[in-house]
């Protein structure tokens, strides 16, 4: 069981430090925290013309949370906000098991990696937060940096 | 020899993850002996109706049930049965006290002091009373043992102080506060003490009288009971003063149209119907812990808790909070380098080992001892060595599994 969690991809990403930093020019900023446990994230983004050009990371949380919301931003450096939102719907389908077939996972790139977490109940919270947060950031609507 | 106490727990015998469980998360809730499970099926399939109201035979065996219990929980912490109030749990009691007790008596210019020890439960309710009534909300700090500051206490305890609210043995350290002699601080400068007893009261005698505790809150659950019964031991003096926290049924002398008397302690607190099956519950479980007694449980318990920090102390990436004292009991928080709690916590289910993660509900000592979250081991009398080896075993596998080793 824990083989297919702790994936040396996701302890890779985990501690990544590339997307560990502050975006000069972000026009989104959403904290994200799941107070039961304690992940605590800020999420960076620049958008221009629909576009997500950058994006980065702030906080702390268990190597899930962590891994999750590297790989997130990785996916979608160069995404339309469309596209974004499409990805965020098959992660978060794939996370609470409603999507299984490789081909549509392959969309989500390293984070598919994230599939076993669905036989995880108690730390599907963890995989979900950076996707529920990039969520909230782009339905905000307006701008906030 | 130690009593093989896993017959009596047969939830202890069953697999976690296909391995054999070893539970170490007693300070969140423990589990409950066949006794217990029997009264409580007792109650409810022999001597259900609803205590206090009825005239008939079962409802005078339902009021004997629940008198007899409040009896056994006076008898067990030295108290009288008038000032045992029943409740949900620990949470209630220390609510009940901050809505009648706190609201009721405190002004602007008073002073509230509590710990950063607190569990939430002994925090939130008085940041409450704090910001409704105008008093100051002021906190006692650790030494670097982990000791509450005794030169923090000598410098906030003071004649402003109303209300000194603090845990006998903290939740996420272990370490057991010296409530006798903070009651006698307390007491000289015209405070109340209120003791969070929920990690004292299973785990150490504990008699109100001596300690001169003017409120204490537990709850069954942690005490080998069902969840949803707790307790608030008041003095009675105290008690009859407050107004009632909950108003309704069970609780009233006379009712008019626009004005109603109270009834007389306890009831006056125990608004609409009880949980009598609970309060059997925890009477069956007062029995059981009687029937082991306190000074088994502490020397089990510091044997444990002795061992796992000796161990744990020659792992150099594992960090202990608090365990530098000697005033501490079977309870152990920790880190593992590098490695979230949660993490460590997920690798040790897969081998069985339950333990907590998190900010155990004080997210204000999380942060003052400059972490995100811990790693919590807490023992009960039914643990073993062999549970700590499996903990210890589990642990040093933590971090080859996250590809650190």
């Amino acid at each position: 069981m824990l083989e297919n969690i702790y994936t040396e991809l996701i302890a890779e990403h985990s501690r990544s430090p590339e997307n560990r930093r502050t975006l000069p020019h972000a026009t989104h900023t959403e904290r994200g925290h799941n107070p039961s446990c304690g992940d605590d994230i800020t999420l960076q983004l620049e958008i221009a013309d629909g576009k997500i050009v950058d994006a980065s990371f702030g906080g702390t949380g268990c190597a899930i949370s962590q891994a999750s919301t590297d790989m997130m931003i990785e996916l979608l450096r160069g995404k339309p906000i469309t596209e974004a939102k499409r990805l965020a719907e098959i992660f978060i389908a794939m996370i609470h098991g409603d999507i299984t077939d490789d081909d549509t996972l392959a969309a989500l790139d390293d984070a598919a990696a994230l599939k076993n977490i669905s036989t995880m109940p108690a730390r599907v919270k963890c995989a979900t937060l950076a996707w529920h947060t990039l969520e909230a950031a782009i339905t905000d609507g307006d701008a906030h940096a | 020899m130690t009593k093989n106490f896993l017959n009596d727990f047969p939830i202890l015998r069953g697999k976690m993850n296909g391995n054999a469980l070893a539970y170490l998360d007693n300070s969140a809730t423990t589990q409950k002996p066949e006794g217990v499970v029997r009264s409580i099926c007792g109650y409810y399939g022999g001597c259900n109706a609803n205590p206090h109201r009825g005239v008939y035979e079962l409802s005078v065996k339902a009021t004997k049930v629940y008198e007899d219990a409040r009896r056994k929980v006076a008898d067990f912490i030295g108290a009288d049965g008038r000032e045992i109030i029943f409740t949900k749990n620990a949470t209630e009691s220390l609510n009940l006290v901050a809505y009648s007790y706190g609201l009721t008596n405190l002004h602007a210019d008073d002073e509230i002091l509590i710990t950063v020890a607190e569990h939430h439960s002994n925090l939130v309710p008085w940041q409450m009373v704090a910001r409704a009534t105008g008093a100051k909300l002021n906190y006692v700090y650790l030494d670097a043992d982990g000791n509450l500051s005794a030169a923090d206490i000598a410098a906030k305890l003071t004649r402003r102080t109303k209300i000194f609210a603090v845990t006998h043995i903290s939740n996420v350290l272990g370490i057991v506060n010296d409530i006798k002699a903070l009651a006698a601080r307390a007491h000289e400068v015209g405070s109340v003490i209120v003791v969070d007893g929920a990690q004292s009261v299973p785990h150490v005698p504990v008699d109100v009288g001596d300690l001169d505790a003017d409120f204490l809150a537990f709850s069954g659950h942690k005490m080998l009971s069902p969840m949803g019964i707790g307790v608030l031991y008041g003095k009675r003096h105290l008690l009859d003063e407050m107004p009632p926290f909950l108003r309704g049924g069970d609780m009233i002398e006379y009712v008019t149209e626009q004005e109603t008397t109270f009834a007389e302690l306890p009831q006056k607190f125990e608004a609409g119907t009880q949980n009598v099956g609970g309060a059997a519950g925890l009477s069956a479980a007062i029995d059981y812990i009687n029937g082991v007694g306190f000074d088994e449980i502490e020397r089990i318990e510091r044997d444990l808790t002795t061992f796992a920090i000796a161990e744990l102390k020659r792992l150099p990436y594992v960090e202990l909070y608090g365990c530098d004292v000697a005033n501490k009991i079977g309870i152990i928080s920790f880190n593992i380098r590098d490695v979230h709690p949660h993490d460590v916590a997920t690798i040790l289910d897969a081998a069985g080992v339950a333990i907590r993660a998190g900010h155990h509900c004080a997210q204000p000592l999380t942060k003052y001892l400059g972490q995100s979250a811990t790693c919590r081991a807490s023992f009960y009398f039914y643990n073993t060595r062999r549970d700590v080896e499996r903990l210890l075993d589990a642990v040093q596998s933590v971090r080859s599994v996250m590809h650190l080793a």
